[in-house]
């Protein structure tokens, strides 16, 4: 493959501080995103383009990446659960829902990344999946519906990953207990009754 | 028969004694590397460490061919029934080494994963500390095995229990206890 | 039940007649168990390897689909080592973030302490020491180094040259009795931390590296010897397990199995961090997408390191060796003998951790094993609200199933083996 260029967006985080209401995107990519795509929100995530959409648009905007824009891999989905946020990062023009789900792109050939993250509310927990557009997120989607019980529509095969087939609950959600086991000491003497010897 | 009439090149001793000294000097430890704690029980039986000093280079792959577990690594829900399955595909008499603090306790992952000691699964013989001990500690928590399976203490232990030293019994949650998978009761 | 004697009878005494029979019929009876079909005209079979088995590299199961000796389909199914580090990377400080992630790939584990500190770095928005980036850098190619020597070693035993295993032990020894010196611990180092790195090096420390690269240097032309030109080698990993170009992207796969491709993509020369753009190496690939290629790569890749190494030990700037930002980094230890408000404010920095900025980030480094990434959210207090890890080989382990299937299930191991996964990494 030919040397890949750097695309660094210079600038980008000096504009940060005075974000007008409805960023301006300083990606082109992000920019075609924000074009196409109806309600998606461009964000500039320390000096990271990020999309915020909706999430019935996720497979149809992975579509567009891999056939128009050359976003050859799908690199990661993940979730995030903001149930006991003290704080949540505002984004203007984003309905904040408890989940977030999180997919990120890369573009060998443009060498240049893009995030695309979509508000998920914990009523209705489906999106569509990206297995049809991206085959590698197959185990990724599965974990996620493991460990927080988002489910995709149109996963191949959409069962547990990580944990038992029988578990029940999903562990990374926030109201799910880290399950913390107290230390005991073997042959515990007990409290010592009385005053100290 | 007098003593002093057999040939000499003789030695008396108790077969008991003798049973041990044998079993001490051929203990086949089963391959059971977890994690990172594998890669050290690796290393302990590498070129630099050299187990082989002891007897006990041959890791064997089958449990039926192995008398001593080192169970390497933290042990999650998901692999405590294939860890016992394995346990109890071992032939008696049979040790358990548990390599590392995620063994032993759980370590620093006291969460829904992972099981919080080994022992509540199978009986431990002997714990060695670290994350991940080097192998020089694995050294050493195997000549104290040797020595314990010398001195036969390990025997009067299992002579205390019917089943053979796996006095642990793993069942099923009563209704209603918080969600941990692997409850212990112990056996009468 | 008298049937089944007579038919037991009859198979004892083994007469052609019986044989003939039998065969015509395809029922054969034996004890009361009836074997449906003899002759595999189109019937597979399901066959599962591990969780326990000895070349599976920990704790990975593949199932197989077997249509006589040629695997139809394969699945690995994961999860035995699922430890919970992302539930409880999110009860740890920042500080304390870096010893739960370097225990994920515990092969390598500076590549994700690594990354680790970089994706908190980039929401502090704090600047490294120069001193810091080089000893970064320099610590994990010693670590790529020791994780590919690892490779040697098992992928060695796993395909049936023994004696790879003790070769490749002897190196990484001395490679980890370096990193020892210089972290203090022979793996899971939590030694990179948000803001620098743990310690300065000590001393000696460029005498002991160099030594270093010229024993591995010394080591690496033994094992070309022993494997590279080797006919039994060659014919045991030569177009096994070949993936193509197309796959591995559409997979996410990364790291050597994607060079080995012929996909020159490295991310330390596409998108360069630490300081890899100042000093000189090469990105290496091959043409193939085999076993051989890929153990080629991870062979000629040790090299590339002791070339960045010495690099490393030449160019090393001096100066801090973390950031002087009371914020973040504690006081040093003297300081706390003589002054209760540093003692005061070490115990705060380790007990409630420093706060970071509510906002998220994903950053990504080059292990050898692939791109590693690490996404952090933050809600503004001193823990995380979500960290996760992007582990290459949770994507690499997708490959197996294509670069398997309508081989011999004796190639199974070689595919495993090559694919260098990492089940740590892998469940996390």
């Amino acid at each position: 493959m030919a040397e890949p260029t750097a695309v660094v967006d210079e600038g980008a985080s000096e504009e940060f501080h005075e974000r007008p209401d409805k960023p301006v995107p300083t990606d082109e990519v992000a920019a075609a995103l924000v074009a196409k795509f109806e309600g998606s929100i461009f964000h500039d995530s320390h000096g990271q383009p990020v999309v915020y959409a909706d999430r019935s648009q996720m497979a149809d905007i992975a579509t567009y990446l891999r056939d128009e824009e050359q976003f050859t891999t799908c690199l990661d989905v993940t979730a995030v659960d903001h149930l006991t946020d003290a704080e949540r990062m505002a984004v203007p023009g984003v309905a904040p829902e408890r989940f977030e789900l999180v997919a990120n792109f890369i573009s060998h050939a443009r060498n240049r990344r893009i995030r695309v993250i979509a508000q998920v509310p914990v009523s209705d927990t489906t999106v569509p999946s990206l297995t049809p557009v991206y085959a590698g997120v197959n185990f990724a989607e599965r974990e996620v519906f493991d460990l927080f019980g988002i489910v995709f529509v149109g996963h191949p095969d959409l069962t547990r990953i990580l944990m038992p087939d029988d578990w029940s609950g999903y562990p990374l959600r926030k109201d799910d207990a880290p399950a913390r086991v107290p230390v005991t000491f073997k042959e515990d003497p007990g409290p010592r009754v009385g005053g100290a010897a | 028969m007098a003593l002093d009439a057999v040939p000499h090149n003789f030695l008396t001793g108790r077969l008991e004694d003798v049973v041990r000294w044998a079993r001490r000097n051929s203990v086949f430890p089963a391959t059971f590397g977890l994690a990172c704690c594998a890669i050290e029980m690796m290393a302990t039986g590498a070129a630099h460490y050299d187990l082989a000093r002891y007897g006990m280079e041959v890791f064997r792959a089958s449990p039926r061919q192995a008398d001593l577990m080192i169970v390497a690594g933290r042990v999650s829900q998901k692999m405590a029934p294939v860890l016992r399955q394995v346990y109890d595909q071992m032939v008696e008499p049979k040790w358990v080494i548990s390599m590392g603090v995620c063994a032993s306790s759980g370590g620093m992952f006291n969460n829904y994963a992972i099981v919080q000691g080994v022992d509540q699964i199978v009986p431990v013989d002997v714990y060695v500390p670290g994350c991940p001990p080097g192998p020089e500690t694995l050294m050493h928590g195997i000549l104290t095995l040797h020595e314990q399976i010398r001195t036969g203490e390990l025997l009067k232990r299992r002579e205390v229990s019917p089943t053979g030293g796996a006095a642990i019994q793993v069942s099923e949650p009563p209704a209603g206890t918080p969600r941990m998978p692997v409850s212990i009761s112990q056996a009468t | 039940m008298n049937e089944v004697v007579n038919e037991t009878e009859r198979l004892s005494r083994q007469t052609d007649e019986g044989a003939q029979e039998l065969k015509a019929s395809h029922e054969l009876v034996v004890t009361g168990t009836v074997w449906p079909e003899l002759e595999g005209d189109g019937e597979t079979m399901i066959i599962n390897m591990g969780p326990q088995h000895p070349s599976t590299h920990g704790v990975l199961r593949v199932m197989m689909e077997l249509d006589g000796e040629t695997v139809v389909r394969a699945k690995p199914v994961i999860g035995y080592l699922h430890t919970g580090m992302e539930k409880t990377g999110e009860q740890l400080t920042y500080v304390q973030g870096c010893t739960n992630v370097t225990r994920m790939d515990y092969a390598s584990p500076i590549a994700n302490e690594i990354v680790f500190s970089m994706a908190v770095e980039q929401l502090l928005d704090v600047e490294v020491p120069e001193r810091s980036i080089w000893i970064r850098m320099m610590l994990a190619e010693l670590s790529r180094m020791a994780s590919h020597l690892l490779f040697q070693a098992s992928n060695g035993m796993d395909i049936g040259a023994v004696s790879m295993m003790l070769y490749g032990w002897r190196e990484r020894e001395e490679t980890l009795r370096v990193l020892e010196m210089i972290t203090g611990l022979r793996m899971n180092h939590n030694f990179v931390r948000p803001g620098g790195v743990a310690a300065d090096l000590p001393d000696g420390w460029q005498h002991a590296v160099l030594e270093l690269c010229d024993k591995v240097e010394v080591g690496i032309g033994d094992y070309d010897t022993l494997l590279t030109g080797n006919p039994i080698w060659i014919e045991r990993t030569v177009g096994v397990g070949v993936i193509t170009t197309e796959q591995a992207l559409a997979l996410g796969v990364s790291g050597p199995i994607l060079r080995s491709t012929g996909f020159a993509w490295d991310l330390r020369k596409a998108q360069p961090y630490l300081a890899y753009d100042k000093v000189d190496f090469d990105v290496i690939y091959t043409q193939n997408g085999d076993c051989f290629d890929r153990y080629r790569i991870r062979l000629t890749e040790i090299a590339e390191s002791i070339k960045i190494v010495r690099q490393c030990v030449e160019m090393m700037p001096p100066g801090d060796y973390r950031v002087q930002d009371k914020k973040i980094t504690p006081p040093p230890r003297e300081r706390i003998d003589q002054s209760m408000e540093a003692l005061i404010h070490h115990f705060k920095l380790f007990t409630e951790g420093f706060r970071v900025p509510a906002g998220e980030t994903y950053v990504s480094v080059e292990s050898p094993r692939g791109e590693v990434g690490c996404y952090i959210v933050s809600d503004g207090t001193g823990k995380p609200t979500r960290m996760h890890v992007r582990a290459p080989s949770f994507y690499n382990l997708q490959s197996m199933g294509p670069m398997m299937e309508d081989r011999l299930v004796a190639d199974a191991v070689a595919v495993i083996s090559s694919v260098d996964p990492i089940l740590g990494e892998v469940d996390r």
